[in-house]
């Protein structure tokens, strides 16, 4: 009984470790065709693909922090706030994503910005 | 070949493919800010004129007005109204028949708390309407400029030079009691529809810089430097700015 169910979560596991290699990819691909068409300024479809990547594989920090770079570049501030808080969440020690976040925070603030003191 | 076959090589073609790739880009990004107002019912800006006062060394009205409007100029597409700039203060003195200080230079706004003394003028919409009718209704800007000297002390950071046991040159922090002198510039901005002579809009900031005692720095460009920090919020409340930066994207 013991040995049929071992072999059974073998199998379990063998069939989906591709499944999730495959969302990788899949996700990886619509990342990597978003950041071709944003080199040529094509903003609207890049955050499209990038919104398609981390529906795909939402554990795919690069995904989230280039759909943060999306929304910003479109002025979606609150979008861009919760991607780049999403990709920190899954890798806080990211520095790219770290310097990012930064100067975004920077304009962010800095159009809040109200009198202090 | 199966869907699943193909898709597993797609999958090991693109993973061949990044291996030999970066695996971030930096790329150029212009961030839209959008402007706080709507300003499309509007053809022309008129920068009025503010309630003023703190130092004597400058005369904050003049230098705001001409400040804000050229500006306007290179970064609006409204027209600006070149008018004289007008004296709220005295304005507001004479509507209420305060009388007039014996000397002329006498500074009526010391503080903040004369400053809302002042205040009232600012929501006076049958004043504004009037204003708004004699240039065809524009947008008006005005509000208040408080331009003070400050002077504060304390413990400051310094890097001290010294040449160390192998003769070579270090530095080491220090930190030293001193005495700092500066400004503080406290202006408010008022927006009003000039066809109704109704508040739209007001932001206020708070700015100082401080040097050290021995420093002599002119009111004047202490004044240019505060008011370059406020100027982007001032310009983005009227018309969206872009920030040029850059971004890294990811592939990884």
């Amino acid at each position: 009984m013991t040995k049929r169910l071992g072999l059974i979560a073998l199998i379990l596991i063998g069939l989906s470790a591709p499944a999730l290699a495959d969302k990788r990819s899949d996700a990886k691909a619509q990342v990597a065709f978003g950041i071709t068409v944003a080199q040529k300024g094509l903003w609207k479809e890049a955050t499209q693909r990038w919104e398609s990547a981390t529906v795909i594989d939402p554990s795919y920090a690069s995904a989230w922090n280039n759909l943060g770079i999306g929304y910003e570049q479109l002025g979606n501030f609150d979008g861009a706030r919760k991607a780049y808080e999403k990709a920190l969440e899954l890798e806080p020690n990211n520095t790219y994503i770290r310097g990012n976040y930064d100067q975004f925070r920077e304009i962010y603030d800095r159009q809040n910005r109200r009198r202090v003191r | 070949m199966t869907a699943r076959t193909a898709v597993a090589c797609g999958s090991l073609a693109l993973a061949l493919a990044s291996a030999g790739c970066l695996s971030f880009y930096e790329i150029s990004v212009e961030t839209p800010i959008r402007a706080k107002l709507d300003v499309s019912p509007f053809q022309r800006v008129l920068v009025a004129g503010f309630i003023t006062g703190g130092s004597k060394s400058i005369d904050p009205n003049t230098e705001t007005a001409r400040l804000l409007r050229s500006q306007l100029r290179g970064k609006s597409e409204l027209k600006i109204i070149d008018a004289d700039v007008i004296d709220l203060v005295d304005v507001y003195d004479k509507q209420r028949s305060k009388p007039v200080p014996e000397k002329a230079d006498e500074v009526r706004v010391k503080d903040e708390r004369d400053v809302l003394e002042y205040e009232p003028i600012l929501k006076d919409e049958k004043y504004w309407k009037m204003i708004g009718e004699e240039y065809q209704s524009p947008l008006i800007i005005t509000g208040s400029v408080l331009f003070t000297d400050v002077s504060r002390s304390g413990m400051v950071s310094k890097l001290q030079g010294y040449t160390d046991s192998m003769g070579r040159p270090a530095y080491e922090e220090r930190r030293e009691f001193a005495n700092m002198r500066g400004y503080a510039l406290t202006p408010k901005f008022v927006f009003i529809d000039g066809r109704t002579g109704a508040q739209l809009y007001s932001e206020g900031f708070y700015e100082e810089s401080l040097y050290s005692e021995t420093q002599n720095t002119p009111a004047l460009s202490s004044y240019f430097e505060l008011m370059d920090k406020l100027l982007p919020s001032f310009l983005n409340t009227l018309s969206t700015q872009k920030i040029q930066g850059t971004r890294v994207l990811l592939v990884k």
